[in-house]
C-alpha cells in the first residue's frame, strides 16, 4: 500500500507523536488498536506536558502482529522486532541505558503466547518496563487461529472441532509474580486506558496493562458478531469497572464478563533499583 | 599491557572488555559458562552489566536491544544455545546491529557431548538464519588469539554494523596459556559511525558511500526505527522488489567490499610445499605439529590456517595452494570447510580429513591421513 503523499500533518493535536506520513494505518474498521494508541498518546502527552517524562527517552518496542504495528505509527524511537521477543529486547535496552522509558505493546499471542516465558521472567524480576497486552481473543494477522485467550469451545481456523483449551488469564498470571502494577482496561472505555497508562508512566518496576479489544473482522466472525458496532456493544455490556478489584475476580470469561480496574499497585524495589542503576 | 596465564574463555571476556563491551547477556551452557561467570564479576567494576536471562533467545534479543541503546554488547553460548539464537541473529543482520556472538563449539547434534570438543558448527554459524546475508566468522587457535580476535570481532561489528561470530571450541575455551592483554590505548578500538545530520534530516538506513548507515541510538532524539521487516532508507516496510534487492545486496556488499578488514590467513612452509594442510581453530594446532613431523621425515608439507571462516577470500586461498599437488582439509567434523576449498582450489587435488574426534585431534591422526593419500 503506497501511503506517500497522504500526509495529514497538523490536523490533530497528537500528530506530533505520530508518523503521519505512514497513515492511513493498516488496522481494519472496528479494530480497537487505534483507540488504544490514541489513549496511550494522550497519557504520554500529559506526562510530557507536566514535565515528568522526556519525549526523547520514550522507546516503543513491539514484536509481531496487528498490535505490534503500533511501532510503525509512533514518532518516537521505535523497534519492530521478532515475534514474542519485545520484552527481552526492551530489557536489554533498559539495562544498557536506564534513562529510557520502555513501552512494549503486543497482542496476547505475541506477549503471552510465544513470548510468555519472557513475560513471566520480566514480571518476576520487577523489570522496569511497561507492557501493554492487547487481548483480542484470536490470532488476527495470520487469519483467525486459536490464541492464548480464545474462549473454550470457540471454532477458529485451527480449532474446527471447538477450542479444547481454557483462555489464559494474564492478569492472574502476572499478579502471582512480582510486578508493581497490574491493570485491565478495555477499548470500550478509552479514558481508563489513558488513566492506567498515565499511572504506569509515573511508576517504576514491571507494569502490566491488559487491554481488551475488538477484532470484528476475525474474532467477530468466529463468535458471530461480525458487525463492528455489535461486537463493541457486546464487549461493552460485558465489562464491569471496579475500584481495587481482587485478582480472584479477574477471570477472562465471555459468559461471566470481565472486571476492569487496577489489580495491583505497589512500590516494591525495581530490578534497576536493586542493581543500583536507576 | 599485562602478561597473564589464563584460559581461552577468560581471554574472550578480557578482549570484550578491552574492546569496550559493557553489556553481556547469557544463559549457562557448557563449555561457555565461565565467560559469563567471569564477566558477572568484572563488568560491574567497569560500569557494565552482566545479565543472566531465562534462555538464549532472551539473551541475544536483549543484546540487540542494548546495542540499540548505544552500548557494545555480547553473548556467548554453545551449539544448542546458538540454535536458539539463530532467529535473533537474523534480526541483528537486517537491523544492522553491531554485536558479537561467541559460539564455543561442543559435539552435536542436539545435546551431543557437552564437555567435549568439535568443529561441527562451522556452517551453521554462517548459514543459520533464514534469508540472504553475510556474517563474518572468526576462529581463534590460541588463548592469545582469543583475546585479539574478540577485539577484532567488536571492531568489525562496529565499523560494518553487523553481528560477528567468534567461533571458539571446547579445547580453546579451557586451554590455559600465557597471553598478553592490552589496554584500550594499546589496541585499536573502533566505535560505530554516528549521524552528522540533524534529526529531521536523518534516515536510519541511508548508507554513506561505504554502504554503512550512520547509527543513531535510543534516547538521542533521532526517532530511530529498528525494523525487522524489509525496509527502505527511512526504515519503512516495503514489499517491492527494488527495495528488497537494494537492501539485501547492500547487507552483503557492505561486508564483501571490505573483506580485507575481515579476512585473514596464516601460512607455514607454503613456498615449496607439495602437500598443503588447510585447517583452523584448535585442530590447526595439531595440523601444524603434523606438518612439522612430515617435514622432519622429508615430506614437503605446509599449513594454511584460516583465521577467518567466513567470508573467504577466494584469490588469497587459491594463491596459497597454487603449487601444491594435494590439499588436505583437516577439520574436527565430517568435512565441511572442505567444500569451500574444493570450490576454490583449481590446480591440485583436494582431499578431506574428517577427524571427528571428541578430544583434540592428534598430529598422528593427521599424519596418517596424509600418508594414506600421498
Amino acid at each position: 500500500m503506497d501511503v506517500e503523499g497522504s500526509s495529514v500533518k497538523g490536523y490533530h493535536p497528537l500528530d506530533k507523536y505520530l508518523r503521519t506520513d505512514r497513515l492511513p494505518h493498516i488496522w481494519c474498521p472496528g479494530c480497537g488498536l487505534g483507540i488504544n494508541l490514541g489513549s496511550i498518546m494522550r497519557a504520554i502527552d500529559r506526562r510530557v506536558r507536566e514535565g515528568s517524562l522526556k519525549r526523547e527517552n520514550i522507546v516503543f518496542v513491539t514484536g509481531i502482529g496487528c498490535s505490534a504495528r503500533t511501532s510503525f505509527y509512533v514518532n518516537f524511537d521505535a523497534a519492530h522486532t521478532l515475534h514474542g521477543r519485545a520484552v527481552a529486547f526492551a530489557t536489554g535496552a533498559k539495562l544498557a541505558k536506564p534513562g529510557l522509558e520502555m513501552i512494549i505493546i503486543g497482542g496476547d499471542g505475541d506477549i503471552a503466547g510465544i513470548g510468555g516465558n519472557h513475560l513471566i521472567h520480566a514480571a518476576k524480576r520487577n523489570m522496569d518496563l511497561i507492557v501493554v497486552m492487547i487481548t483480542n481473543f484470536v490470532y488476527a494477522m495470520t487469519g483467525g487461529q486459536m490464541a492464548p485467550t480464545t474462549p473454550r469451545g470457540l471454532y477458529t481456523t485451527t480449532t474446527p472441532y471447538g477450542n479444547p483449551e481454557p483462555p489464559l488469564n494474564a492478569v492472574k498470571l502476572i499478579s502471582s509474580l512480582n510486578p508493581n502494577y497490574v491493570a485491565r482496561a478495555s477499548v470500550t472505555h478509552p479514558p481508563l486506558i489513558e488513566q492506567f497508562m498515565y499511572r504506569a508512566l509515573g511508576m517504576k518496576g514491571f507494569r502490566f496493562i491488559e487491554v481488551l479489544s475488538t477484532c470484528p473482522e476475525i474474532f467477530g466472525r468466529h463468535i458471530g458478531l461480525r458487525d463492528p458496532v455489535t461486537l463493541y456493544n457486546t464487549l461493552r455490556s460485558k465489562v464491569v469497572v471496579k475500584q481495587n478489584p481482587n485478582v480472584e475476580e479477574s477471570e477472562l470469561d465471555w459468559e461471566k464478563g470481565f472486571v476492569l480496574g487496577e489489580y495491583i499497585m505497589r512500590d516494591n524495589p525495581s530490578y534497576l533499583e536493586i542493581l543500583g542503576r536507576r | 599491557m599485562r602478561r597473564v596465564f589464563i584460559s581461552g574463555n577468560t581471554a574472550i571476556a578480557e578482549g570484550a572488555i578491552a574492546a569496550g563491551m559493557r553489556f553481556y547477556a547469557g544463559y549457562p551452557i557448557t563449555p561457555a559458562s565461565d565467560i559469563m561467570e567471569y564477566l558477572a564479576e568484572k563488568l560491574p567494576e567497569v560500569g557494565g552489566v552482566m545479565m543472566q536471562f531465562e534462555d538464549e533467545i532472551a539473551s541475544i534479543n536483549a543484546v540487540v536491544g542494548a546495542s540499540w541503546a548505544g552500548v557494545k554488547s555480547m553473548t556467548a553460548t554453545s551449539g544448542p544455545g546458538f540454535s536458539l539464537m539463530v532467529e535473533a541473529l537474523g534480526l541483528a543482520i537486517i537491523t544492522e546491529t553491531p554485536l558479537v556472538v561467541v559460539n564455543v563449539m561442543r559435539a552435536g547434534p542436539s545435546t551431543g557431548v557437552p564437555t567435549k570438543s568439535s568443529q561441527s558448527d562451522v556452517l551453521q554459524v554462517r548459514n543459520g538464519p533464514h534469508g540472504d546475508y553475510v556474517i563474518p566468522v572468526l576462529a581463534p587457535w590460541s588463548v592469545q588469539e582469543a583475546f585479539d580476535m574478540t577485539v577484532k570481532a567488536f571492531n568489525i561489528s562496529e565499523s560494518l554494523r553487523t553481528p560477528v561470530v567468534l567461533l571458539s571450541d571446547s579445547v580453546i575455551a579451557h586451554l590455559w596459556e600465557a597471553a598478553i592483554l592490552r589496554e584500550p590505548g594499546e589496541i585499536e578500538v573502533v566505535n560505530r559511525k554516528k549521524p552528522t545530520v540533524p534529526p529531521d534530516e536523518y534516515l536510519p538506513y541511508r548508507p554513506d558511500d561505504d554502504l554503512i548507515p550512520p547509527m543513531a541510538c535510543f534516547g538521542e532524539g533521532y526517532n530511530v526505527i529498528v525494523e525487522s521487516l524489509t525496509h527502505d532508507e527511512r526504515g519503512y516496510y516495503k514489499q517491492d522488489v527494488n527495495t528488497y534487492r537494494r537492501l539485501v545486496n547492500r547487507l552483503c556488499n557492505k561486508i564483501l567490499n571490505r573483506i580485507d578488514q575481515v579476512f585473514d590467513v596464516e601460512g607455514y612452509y607454503i613456498n615449496d610445499s607439495k602437500y598443503i594442510v588447510v585447517s583452523y581453530g584448535s585442530t590447526a594446532r595439531a595440523a601444524l605439529a603434523a606438518v612439522r613431523a612430515l617435514r622432519n621425515s622429508g615430506v614437503k608439507a605446509g599449513l594454511l590456517r584460516l583465521k577467518t571462516l567466513w567470508p573467504l577470500k577466494v584469490g588469497v586461498i587459491r594463491e596459497y595452494c597454487r603449487h601444491a599437488d594435494k590439499v588436505f582439509v583437516a577439520e574436527n567434523n565430517v568435512g565441511k570447510v572442505v567444500y569451500d576449498i574444493e570450490r576454490i582450489v583449481k590446480n591440485g587435488e583436494v582431499l578431506s580429513l574428517p577427524l571427528l574426534n571428541l578430544d583434540v585431534p592428534t598430529p598422528d591422526d593427521i599424519v596418517e591421513g596424509i600418508r594414506e593419500w600421498m
